[in-house]
């Protein structure tokens, strides 16, 4: 966020409907001349944060974010709400709209495909008449992660203040008393001296006159009421009984369904089909040539599903069509020796003199790991509902970005943004992957070649083959124990750096370092999955640590609080997530016990996991959780994303494994890329530490530990370590449990 | 032709009776609760109940319906709108995130519900494992059959409900 100097400042007005609307901006200090032409007025702010009050007192907080599931329309309108002092059980939240008057397609794109290292905020309408924010673009890089930190506590927060600072100057004018004897409570304001009280509601028309820039204070957590207390989540009914609207979910008059085959190979253009083949076919509508994609729409996803099924199509020849994961996994290899010999290793971080402390060593420990291709597979496939009429271009879909989808469309049909109106539905998951606009493009494509609405949704093999996957990657560890089994020189060089710089660095208090990598591409297209780098390098290093562990004779727990002696934050996760899972009383035979701790997006996570082995599989039984996010500003949404971040964890680190075969993906849906179920989800306890310190995030920290927990309890249970995911490819039969007598 | 009755109203359709149920109720009918997640009978996103009995609609052909009876989620509460005694836990014990899975999850509990009445871990583990939830709501999903099953006064045979 550098390079944004943030100055809040305030602006209100009145609509005609009697509802006020205040709006907190943030200040794009260096950009402003580029922020500048988005803006029609002369107030060139750009808005992040709106609250309306109504004449019935309710407060609508306005989000910009999406809710993926994290809940963060309720935590953010808490965050407001509890500034404010306004009674929760009138605060409604809406979800900012994602078209723009103001915006041009040049700066939109700008702001929301360039220059993704901070968040980007745009303008637009509410109620047709204010300018609001739009989109934390961020979020392509860090999801919901991002939303509390930046969202939450330099805007809602500030805005909740701000405006009732307003609200109170207004009623002591308005009552001639003096600021200092009002009180706020409730949504009402009151005069203790002569017994007079009012709702916000009749001040907001005054207080929205006070244009005035207000420095308001933030209350201190003991002053909380709202923060830090299980509301319910305001998203929840809506999901029991059917009625919450997905994308997936959009219904048009005269609406039609399409579905695609994108080349398997990726890179590859469509060479020829043979439309002939399904003319006739029941309800087909039309055949559209997508470049590197063929669809068919018609009356229904099934018939158009049949048509496709049907369809002819030879794709071009490419370079990558005999590419193996073991090729990948060579090259991958070659990179790092040859970044090795010719002395162009990149440097992640370096501390001390490693490779002297690694000469001197009493002894020396190695070892490699790998991990493969992951797809994301949220649970509803990819969807967009497109309609080009009256010179507008309509969308329906689930979006992380919704102004970054809209500018890719203008793009692609060469429209005006201002004609392109996303409307965004609840996303049925997103983990990273509803950041890129593949499936909104097409859809667009589509629809500008009918004169009807059309709703594409890709099948699951579909959406399996043609994600943006985690990367995958080896990595290769060297470290020096002294006699007492301390460490004194950590070496690590892996392949595929992506996003954030300081997921491979560990918190251990060692003295010699050197981190660094190098670049090996391919053709399987990247994106941002659930904590991004940090779900590969925290199963790297904490696997890594539970190795030197065991070769300095040492308890697994123990060995890495007394390397992080100067940290007592780091310290006190690791042990409470110890002391929670009963670090030292006995397990029944077969069972194992690990423990993993990483930091992620300000978040200090540890994790104990009881594992089970069984018929040669392992089942993770239990799992103990302990989670430092600063604050948690709603514990049972932290805890629940906890258990999420889990679960997704495991889910890969058993059983994820997307694998190249003839350039291609080979796995296709959910018998061959399997997930967690129930009859394998483990108990989950979560413990929260309010350390007051900087605030986290919450729905990506959870993930990145649980891998590393698990193999380390495997190894506890049977001696085996493994250094490459998913675990299923690995027998843990009972002979291999025998063999833990000779490691 | 085909009819179906679908939360007990009777449809006359015409559609080819290949067309998997799924695609019936959420495209001819617009009932979009049920979702659809892999179309292979994989994941339970598009669980319903033919005659009571919990189904992957998208892989049963609408034939296979004629003339019986369906219920989906938009079918579990009372004509008057009071919550299943499920829905409620869910609600109770916050069990959606991203809520995708949820209406499937819903169908399963309830279709183990009506058929045991204080079902074990293990029941529950058998009867829910065909309904993936990419969120990780599995946890909640247990407490919530557990309260819901304490709810529906089932708790009174003597059995304990754990959790
Ligand atoms: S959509 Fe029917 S089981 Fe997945
Ligand atoms: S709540 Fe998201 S898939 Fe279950």
């Amino acid at each position: 966020m550098g390079k944004w100097t943030r100055r809040a400042f305030i602006s209100a007005g009145v609509l005609t409907s009697g509802v006020v609307v205040f709006g907190i901006a943030i200040r794009p200090g260096n950009r402003a001349d580029r922020v500048k032409d988005l803006i029609a007025s002369d107030d060139e702010s750009v808005f992040n944060v709106w609250l309306k009050i109504s004449p019935d007192n309710t407060v609508t907080a306005i989000v910009p974010h999406a809710d993926m599931g994290q809940g963060v329309h309720t935590t953010l309108a808490m965050m407001l709400a509890e500034e404010l002092d306004a009674d929760w059980d009138q605060v409604a939240v809406l979800e900012a709209p994602a078209h723009k008057e103001y915006a041009n397609y040049a700066l939109a794109k700008g702001y929301a495909v360039g220059d993704v290292e901070f968040p980007s905020w745009l303008v637009d309408t509410v109620d047709g008449f204010f300018l609001t924010v739009m989109k934390a673009m961020n979020m392509q890089i860090t999801g919901g992660s991002t939303s509390i930190p930046t969202t939450g506590q330099a805007g809602m927060r500030v805005a909740g203040a701000a405006t009732r600072a307003m609200l109170l100057e207004a009623a002591a004018k308005a009552w001639n008393v003096p600021v200092e004897e009002l009180t706020a409570a409730k949504s009402r304001i009151s005069h203790a001296g002569s017994g007079r009280s009012g709702a916000y509601a009749e001040f907001a028309p005054a207080a929205a006159e006070l244009s005035l820039p207000v420095n308001p204070v933030l209350k201190n957590p003991d002053q909380f009421t709202i923060l830090g207390t299980d509301v319910l989540r305001n998203d929840v009914p809506t999901k029991v009984d059917g009625t919450a609207q997905f994308g997936i979910d959009a219904r048009l008059p005269g609406m039609k369904y399409a579905t695609v085959k994108a080349s398997p190979v990726f890179g590859a253009t469509v060479k020829s089909f043979d439309a002939n083949a399904i003319r006739g076919m029941p309800g087909v509508r039309r055949v559209a040539d997508l470049g590197d994609a063929v669809a068919v729409v018609a009356d229904g996803y099934w018939q158009a599903k049949q048509a496709l099924d049907s369809l002819p199509i030879e794709f071009t020849e490419t370079e990558h069509d005999a590419v193996e994961q073991s090729d990948i996994f060579r090259q991958f290899e070659a990179d790092m020796d040859a970044a090795t010999a010719n002395g162009d290793e990149i440097t992640d971080m370096a501390v001390g003199d490693a490779a002297a402390a690694l000469a001197e060593a009493d002894s020396v420990v190695e070892a490699e790991y790998r991990v493969p291709y992951l797809s994301h597979a949220p649970m509803e496939p990819m969807n967009c509902t497109a309609w080009l009429h009256d010179g507008i271009c309509e969308l329906w879909t689930g979006t992380q970005n919704p102004l970054g989808f809209a500018a890719e469309v203008a793009n692609v049909l060469e429209m005006d943004i201002k004609n392109v109106r996303l409307h965004n539905g609840y996303l049925g998951g997103g983990f990273g992957r509803r950041a890129f606009p593949d499936y909104t493009i097409q859809a667009a494509r589509i629809a500008s070649e009918v004169n009807f609405p059309v709703q594409l949704i890709w099948s699951r093999e579909e959406d399996m083959r043609h994600d943006h996957y985690r990367q995958a990657s080896i990595s290769r560890f060297k470290a020096a124990l002294d006699s007492t089994g301390k460490p004194t020189a950590w070496i690590n060089q892996y392949v595929e750096k992506h996003d954030p710089k300081e997921a491979p660095y560990i918190p251990y208090g060692i003295g010699n370092q050197y981190i660094h990598y190098a670049e090996s591409a391919t053709h399987v297209p990247w994106g941002f999955w659930r904590s991004v780098d940090h779900s590969l390098h925290a199963f790297f290093t904490e696997s890594f640590i539970d190795e030197l562990a065991f070769t300095a004779g040492q308890d697994a727990w123990r060995y890495r609080h007394d390397l992080l002696n100067h940290s007592p934050r780091f310290q006190k996760v690791l042990d409470t997530a110890a002391e929670l899972s009963g670090w030292d009383t006995a397990l029944p035979e077969n069972f194992g016990r690990g423990i993993a701790i990483h930091q992620s997006f300000g978040s200090i996570v540890a994790q104990v996991v009881e594992v089970e082995i069984s018929e040669g599989r392992a089942i993770p039984r239990r799992a103990f959780c302990a989670v430092d996010a600063g604050y948690a500003m709603h514990p049972d949404g932290m805890r629940a994303q906890m258990e999420s971040g889990i679960i997704y964890g495991l889910t890969a680190a058993l059983y994820s494994d997307i694998s190249i075969r003839r350039g291609a993906v080979a796995q296709s849906n959910f018998h061959d890329y399997p997930m967690l179920r129930m009859d394998e989800s483990p108990e989950i306890e979560t413990a929260i530490i309010d350390s007051g310190e900087k605030i986290g995030g919450a729905g990506e920290p959870g993930t990145p530990a649980i891998a590393p927990a698990l193999v380390n309890a495997i190894f506890n249970a049977t001696g085996k370590r493994i250094r490459e995911l998913p675990v299923r490819l690995h027998d843990l039969t009972d002979e291999d449990i025998e063999s833990r007598d000779i490691v | 032709m085909i009819i179906l009755t679908i939360n007990g109203k009777t449809y006359q359709l015409d559609v080819d009776p290949g067309t998997p149920l799924l695609w019936v109720i959420r495209e001819q009918l617009g009932l979009t609760g049920t979702k659809f997640g892999c179309g292979i009978a994989q994941c339970g996103a598009c669980t319903v109940h033919l005659d009571g009995t919990p189904i992957r609609s998208c892989v049963t052909p609408a034939q296979v319906a004629d003339g019986k009876f369906i219920r989906t989620i938009e079918g579990i509460a009372t004509p008057e709108g009071t919550l299943h005694a499920v829905q409620q836990a869910w609600i109770d014990e916050q069990v959606p995130q991203c809520g995708y899975c949820q209406s499937g999850q819903v169908m399963a509990a309830v279709a183990l519900l009506e058929s045991n009445a204080t079902p074990s871990d293990a029941d529950i583990d058998a009867a829910m494992s065909g309904n993936v939830c990419r969120c990780g709501t599995y946890p909640r999903i247990r407490r919530g059959i557990k309260r819901a099953a304490a709810a529906l006064g089932n708790d009174d045979s003597g059995e304990t409900v754990n959790g």
